[in-house]
């Protein structure tokens, strides 16, 4: 099978399952429903596998017909095919195939399953059009594509009021950074004349004088920031939690939210070329990783650390960019994906056994009842902590290493957000499945385990989220790092490739991981592992479990003079100003006929005086005026 | 008075038959009356283009005067006949009473 062929298909065949799905779900059981979405996706990925064993090793650009052409501006419906794409591409339909299965068992009781799944396939088919797309444009059409997506799915529960706000607020914070994400779109068109990825990449970007460079990227850098909640518009992430687990695990942990993070690897060229922007990045994600860590500490509702604990990981990947280590970030990304994706699908399955309950303080002591989702989530828990050789501990290990070449106040501040991650996980951990049962009787009686729809996926990932430190294994422990080899076409790693003393540091950290997770294990175990936990905090704790009030300034600093100005626009200038000049125009209309009318009187005499009188005017007119 | 007849005589004649004329039209009651004062204002016209005519010893004022007393006969007739329909139908030639034709 031709490579044309092969990508046709990987692309159209979600779309084919949203059509499918979405147009006649209705009419058939939620079984079929649930294999059409799957298979769609199963597809796809088995199609990726053979085309990453078969593609070219120089990547290709399969090009389909000329989608636009103004003037010298040209835009192909094209995809490229090299190995970053390879890569997301496996991530995304492999990880997205296992939630399509978990869904089946999660939204099982929903009565609108087909149209879940059929956002999902929606979803999936905007991601590939994002990742596989040769130029800026179609990457922008899937960015639009998973906002979209995100806002149908995080407001899947519409008729809850919240819940459809939360979805808003998603779409309008991804649209602010968008408009940065155009405006940078704008300007590399203005100075490279294309946005197609080879014709820019190609171009003598060092003829680009480095402002312009740097405001380039720095306006690209303002959509990746939306699409992947930095700081300062991260806030719609944690909100995005109202919508369904599989949704936050897909889109916000695995998928849409690391659409930034291949933006800026797919765009390295340009981000080399203007350091500003990069240490702007490395200070950001710095800033979030720390930020979120920090709130994530007191959170009671599970769902939402985890929400904390995506944009604090993703701090980390924008870190690792911005110090340059390009693969390190791209690596992350996978582990990442890996294990948040298990962690989200594991709380969904204790979510699940709770009858749907998600505040911790009223659960724990599960770990006896619900052992395969414990297993699991123990699993994903120790994989974002950094246990020695779990993919997690070589990916942050990795980003740490690059960030100590860089800057060593960076590197203490981000190991310092290490030692926060490791303790609000346990705290989750613990407070969820250790101690003593704190929920209500009906919920301890309805405990089970979740079907094998549910937890076959959760093992899957489980074995991923282990394993998966192989791709970049350290020299050091013996490991061989295909992914900088399996990259290097395609990004150039700032910092050298080889770490001076990386085997000292290795060793090190690996000594600092374990004594560290000992220690956080005996002191959270001390705090958490209890039968009574009351989940009001006071004073600082207080703050941070409100989230530094951060919506609430947003609610104060931008919402409301917005909404001020829409209100004043609706009421005033809306129904006073222009239904005014509207009605205004009738009623002259009106008025000038209710006065002009009482010149029919019907008298003939006045008729003949208005004329002598029109004669006398005209007469003057024409001999006064006119000669 | 005068040994000459000069052009001013007739003009300042047919301004004064013109406005006599006018102000029959506007203040008389009687429909006939106000025919008789167009009538009138008709032939001060006629007057004045006969006047010019013989100062520029041009023929056109004269065949003008023939149109203009075509259609005077002409307009004579018919608005005669319109006025005799009035009467028949409301036993009135007044022109204060014929406004019906009003919003």
């Amino acid at each position: 099978m031709n490579i044309e062929i092969t990508v046709l298909l990987i692309i159209l065949l979600p779309l084919i399952g949203f059509l499918i799905n979405g147009l006649m779900g209705h009419t058939y059981s939620k079984t079929i429903a649930g294999i059409v979405g799957s298979g769609a996706i199963l597809g796809s990925f088995l199609l990726s596998v053979s085309l990453f064993f078969t593609a070219p090793e120089e990547g290709t650009v399969v090009t389909f017909f000329k989608f636009l052409e103004v003037g010298a501006f040209k835009v192909d419906m094209a995809f490229l095919i090299d190995h970053l794409s390879l890569m997301m591409l496996l991530i995304v339909t492999g990880i997205g195939f296992l939630i399509h299965v978990y869904s089946t068992g999660y939204m099982h009781d929903d009565e609108g399953f087909h149209k879940f799944f059929a956002y999902l396939n929606l979803f999936i088919f905007s991601m590939l059009l994002l990742i596989l797309g040769s130029s800026y444009v179609l990457l922008f059409f899937g960015w639009e594509g998973v906002g979209l997506c995100s806002y149908l799915l995080i407001g899947f529960w519409f008729k809850n009021i919240d819940y459809s706000n939360a979805a808003r607020k998603a779409f309008i914070m991804n649209r602010i950074g968008d408009l940065g994400f155009l405006m940078g779109m704008f300007l590399l068109l203005q100075q490279t004349g294309s946005l197609d990825y080879h014709t820019v990449f190609q171009f003598n970007l060092n003829s680009i004088p480095t402002s312009t460079m740097t405001a380039i990227t720095a306006c690209l850098f303002i959509g990746a920031m939306g699409k992947s909640a930095q700081i300062p518009l991260y806030t719609w992430l944690p909100d995005a939690m109202a919508g369904p687990t599989p949704v936050s695990a897909l889109i916000h942990a695995a998928t849409m939210v690391t659409a930034g993070i291949y933006m800026v690897v797919r765009s390295n060229a340009l981000f080399v070329l203007a350091p500003a922007t990069l240490e702007m990045i490395a200070i950001i994600g710095l800033c979030t990783a720390l930020f979120a860590g920090t709130i994530a500490l007191f959170q009671n509702d599970i769902k939402k650390v985890l929400a904390y604990s995506t944009v604090s990981q993703l701090g980390y990947m924008f870190l690792a960019l911005g110090v340059g280590a390009f693969t390190s970030g791209m690596f992350h990304l996978m582990t990442h994906a890996f294990f948040k994706a298990l962690l989200f699908l594991s709380a969904g399955s204790v979510i699940h056994a709770m009858g749907g309950e998600q505040d911790i303080t009223k659960m724990g002591g599960l770990s006896k009842k619900i052992k395969i989702t414990f297993a699991c989530f123990t699993i994903g828990v120790l994989a974002i902590a950094g246990f020695p050789f779990t993919s997690g501990f070589v990916s942050k290990d990795e980003i740490l290493l690059a960030v100590y070449d860089h800057n060593k106040l960076y590197f203490y501040l981000a190991a310092a957000g290490a030692v926060m991650t490791v303790y609000y996980m346990f705290r989750v951990w613990i407070l969820t499945f250790f101690g003593t049962f704190r929920g209500t009787d009906e919920q301890a009686h309805h405990m089970h385990e979740s079907p094998m729809n549910m937890t076959i996926p959760l093992m899957v990932l489980a074995v991923l989220s282990v394993i998966g430190g192989i791709f970049q294994f350290p020299h050091v422990f013996g490991g061989k790092e295909f992914l900088n080899d399996y990259l290097k076409p395609i990004v150039t790693n700032l910092g050298n490739g080889e770490v001076e003393g990386a085997a000292m540091k290795e060793i090190i950290i690996l000594v600092v991981t374990v004594v560290g997770l000992a220690v956080i294990w005996f002191v959270t175990k001390k705090n958490y592992a209890v039968a009574n936990f009351n989940g009001n905090y006071t004073g600082l704790k207080k703050v941070l479990a409100n989230k530094y009030y951060v919506d609430e300034l947003y609610e104060a600093v931008f919402v409301k003079p917005i909404t001020g100005i829409a209100k004043f626009t609706d009421r005033i200038v809306e129904n006073k100003v222009v239904d005014g000049m509207v009605f205004m125009t009738g009623k002259l209309v009106t008025w000038s006929g209710t006065t002009l009318r009482y010149l029919q009187n019907g008298q003939t005499g006045f008729y003949l005086l208005v004329m002598v009188i029109s004669m006398v005017v005209i007469f003057i007119y024409n001999i006064y005026f006119k000669l | 008075m005068f040994k000459d007849i000069f052009i001013d005589h007739y003009i300042y004649l047919s301004l004064v038959l013109f406005c006599i004329g006018i102000v029959g039209v506007l203040t008389r009651k009687n429909a006939i009356i106000i025919f008789m004062s167009v009538e009138l204002m008709l032939n001060s016209v006629n007057l004045l283009l006969v006047a010019f005519s013989s100062m520029f010893a041009d023929a056109s004022g004269q065949v003008f005067v023939f149109f203009t007393m075509t259609v005077a006969a002409a307009e004579v007739a018919v608005g005669l006949a319109i006025i005799v329909m009035i009467y028949r139908n409301t036993r009135s030639i007044d022109i204060g009473d014929a406004n019906k034709l009003k919003w």
